[in-house]
């Protein structure tokens, strides 16, 4: 299923590769969070999504940049804290360093956690001499009044060590100075720092090591990191070594008995297989420990303790959660009122582009039926899906981005871990669902964040069962005349925000419900383990990487949904203007459905509108209320009274009102989502079944309220 | 002092690691973040919903859940 995931990456990186040779080639590694791809960004220029968040780097990114006349190739490999197990992320990197045979290899550390940054470099000094440590987020450092010799860490590990501030671009020169050295003078570089295991494992590697090279003819730095893997018997890597290197390991009969030997001394010694890993983990960390003390000064012990301030404000038991729903009303608020502006103006600014193509069309005589098909089925509806969806997320997806570079979603996850833990699930999938609060396609996309296979696939199935941004507006249109109609004044305004707010709840509830369904029936397991880094807060960077990488979401998603809109315009008109025996498709669909709507209290045209409106939920009103007009074309209104008015006339009540909100909310994903889906997960069957949970649940809740509506009321 | 795990520490009681015991995997996945033995670890944060604790060690926050969390034993 990840390879699915990747596949567009892969496909623009080859394009890119065919395009220009490169002189060098550069890997740029390091833990999760520490700005490798503010690193990589500044350096080429491209928009790969920073963050760890929500675009995290799950295959190598590929950029280039020219340097002093030669082009450099930059590799940008996914953010991990060891490369010795056997997670997705740490199998690429780890391949990629080993066996992608880079010229260097960059391992970015984070200035103000240096200690544990250094495990990972001293995993990576076992594979590479070509190694460059770049300390970064010195800025922070100082804030928290961390000092960290430079110097002496290069003179301990003997690698080339630079400090930068990644947000500020010009800090970069040393390192692209740095990075011109190492690539020339390969050759030259000293033998560097090499990690000692305590003397019974040093012998056994020995052994080992000797029989490698005696059999194969492989460098010894290599052969030594091949001997500890042979005898941790780690298969997986050693199947990928086998395979990289062409060479047999695991079968090999005499590697098999050399290595049997020393396992059986070593064992003798006191040394289990088992804890063998184990020994050779603490080494690599107290290694890690006694270099990060002599090197780091820690003026201010309690560094952290601002931090902390905030997170025991933001975790607490009686304002953890509640500061979380105030923060996401208030990102709802900004962009559902800030986009109504800007949405004002495509409209009318289409609209006149509108009125100029139909005199134009006029003038060149075009038959009436083409330029209507044309201009008020296709370039309308496209237009229309425009004008209501770019708004809401150029102005979401900015706010959301935010709090992610604060380092507040992680926050999130920990707040809500215990109710997705009850339902077998990970807390990362509260972060997917927050950004399907804004766009159910991107939470999608955001489930990569999840680690585990099986509640990915959850949280991805699940992510629709909140509703977007396309979805809120109706919502509140429909609250406001039907439930908070009768009432005048604030109270109205308050009784349609605690209307939405419930089938929001609902919305929230039926995600752990359903998940909690499919972790016991088609997704069984349990729930995995969850370790979750609560990283400190950092200023976020508004600039331009930022600004950039949002748009460029914005706009993907805006393509795909394009691409929809189109086609759906003229399906759309074309239902609206053939007919048979004056009756249009429309309306023969709406009575065709007309039974099942009625059952789910609602009626045929609602429910068409619903089917119709599958490109962007935004145009499922318009279209009711073209239908309602016997319109053919849809209709912009802005005037909740009036709209009122026309569903009243047509048989709309409280029932009605109801069950299109929760329909609204339960209902298939729309076009753009359920590509996005087949895209995440590469399968037409999990996608029908995104498709069909939502709507099931959907039919389900309409009826049981029509049951009791009919029952009690009526 | 009696063995115990890092779930009976009370927050801001700061424990040392003494031992990772468990399955496989999660064993690993904690040895990786530099829980070995004498790490000194301190339970910081609680989730409003009980579970899961964020622990301080090594001058990073990780939240661990209490089941992944009983295979830390403390000192």
């Amino acid at each position: 299923m990840n390879f699915f995931m990747s596949k567009k990456e892969k496909i623009s990186i080859r394009q890119k590769e065919t395009k220009r040779k490169s002189s060098y080639t550069i890997a740029l590694a390091g833990n999760p969070n520490v700005g490798k791809s503010t690193i990589f960004n500044n350096l080429t220029g491209m928009n790969q999504h920073t963050g760890n968040w929500t675009g995290k780097t799950v295959a190598n990114a590929t950029g280039y940049f020219e340097y002093r006349g030669e082009i450099y190739k930059l590799v940008d490999i996914p953010g991990t804290y060891s490369i010795m197990s056997h997670s997705e992320e740490e199998e690429i990197a780890r391949n990629y360093i080993c066996f992608g045979n880079p010229d260097a290899t960059v391992v970015v550390v984070d200035a103000t956690s240096l200690e544990r940054n250094l495990n990972l470099v001293l995993q990576i000094t076992e594979i590479t001499d070509n190694l460059i440590i770049c300390v970064n987020l010195l800025d922070e450092a100082k804030k928290k009044k961390i000092t960290i010799d430079l110097e002496a860490l290069s003179n301990i590990l003997k690698v080339p060590v630079v400090g930068v501030i990644a947000r500020k671009k010009k800090t970069l020169n040393n390192l692209l100075k740095c990075m011109r050295t190492v690539c020339k003078e390969k050759e030259k570089i000293d033998k560097i720092y090499q990690i000692q295991y305590q003397e019974n494992i040093e012998k056994a590697i020995n052994q080992v090591k000797e029989i490698i090279m005696e059999q194969y003819s492989i460098e010894e730095k290599l052969a030594r990191w091949i001997s500890i893997k042979v005898l941790d018997g780690e298969v997986r890597i050693l199947k990928e070594i086998e395979k990289q290197l062409h060479i047999e390991l695991i079968n090999h009969i005499e590697i098999d008995k050399v290595k049997k030997e020393a396992l059986e001394t070593l064992e003798k010694e006191g040394i289990y297989p088992k804890e063998f890993k184990e020994k050779m983990v603490s080494t690599i960390v107290k290694d890690a420990e006694k270099i990060g003390k002599k090197v780091c000064q820690f003026e201010n012990k309690d560094y952290a303790s601002k931090d902390r301030k905030i997170d025991k404000i933001l975790t607490s038991k009686k304002y953890g959660i509640p500061i979380m729903i105030l923060f996401l009303l208030l990102i709802f608020w900004i962009t559902i009122v800030g986009a109504n502006y800007p949405s004002q103006f495509l409209f009318s600014l289409f609209g006149n582009i509108q009125e100029k193509l139909i005199e134009f069309a006029t003038y060149i005589h075009c038959p009436e039926w083409l330029s209507n098909m044309l201009i008020l089925g296709v370039y309308q509806t496209l237009t229309w899906v425009i004008s209501v969806m770019l708004p809401p997320m150029a102005i979401f997806f900015p706010l959301f981005t935010i709090l992610e570079d604060l380092g507040y979603l992680p926050r999130i996850a920990f707040n809500m871990d215990g109710f997705f833990k009850k339902a077998c699930c990970s807390g990362k999938q509260m972060i997917t669902m927050c950004m399907g609060f804004g766009c159910n396609s991107c939470g999608v996309t955001g489930c990569r964040i999840i680690d585990s296979p099986r509640e990915r696939l959850i949280a991805i199935l699940t992510n629709n069962l909140v509703p977007c941004n396309g979805r809120f507006p109706f919502l509140i249109t429909i609250a406001t005349i039907f439930i908070a109609g009768t009432i005048e004044g604030i109270a109205s305004s308050i009784i349609s925000t605690i209307a939405v707010m419930g089938v929001i709840i609902l919305g929230i509830m039926m995600t752990l419900i359903i998940s909690k369904i499919l972790s016991k029936t088609i997704l069984k397991g349990m729930s995995s383990s969850f370790v979750l880094e609560l990283p400190p807060y950092r200023k976020p960077q508004f600039l331009k990487v930022l600004v950039r990488s949002i748009f460029d979401r914005t706009i993907f998603i805006l393509g795909r949904a394009i691409a929809v809109a189109a086609p759906a315009g003229l399906v759309i008109w074309l239902f609206a203007n053939i007919g048979i025996q004056g009756e249009s498709l429309l309306t023969i669909i709406a009575n065709f459905l007309d039974p099942l709507a009625n059952l789910m209290g609602l009626d045929g045209y609602i429910l068409t509108a619903f089917i119709l409106g599958i490109p962007a939920n935004e145009i499922v009103l318009p279209i009711i209320l073209m239908c309602y007009m016997q319109g053919t074309s849809l209709v912009n209104m802005e005037d909740t009274f009036a709209i009122g008015e026309i569903l009243r006339q047509n048989g709309w009540t409280i029932l009605t009102a109801i069950n299109v909100m929760l329909f609204t909310v339960f209902h298939f994903p729309c076009a753009t989502t359920l590509l996005t889906i087949k895209k995440e997960t590469g399968s037409w069957k999990w996608t029908a079944i995104s498709f069909l949970i939502p709507t099931a649940c959907g039919i389900v809740f309409c009826m049981l309220t029509s049951l009791v509506y009919h029952i009690f009321v009526v | 002092m009696k063995e115990k795990t890092v779930n009976e520490l009370v927050l801001e009681e700061i424990g040392i690691v003494s031992k990772i015991v468990g399955e496989e995997t999660i064993k690993r996945r904690l040895l990786d973040l530099g829980l070995i033995e004498g790490t000194s670890i301190k339970p910081v944060l609680i989730s409003p919903s009980g579970d899961p604790r964020a622990f301080e060690f090594r001058g990073s926050l990780i939240a661990i859940r209490k089941e992944d969390a009983k295979n830390i034993k403390v000192k």
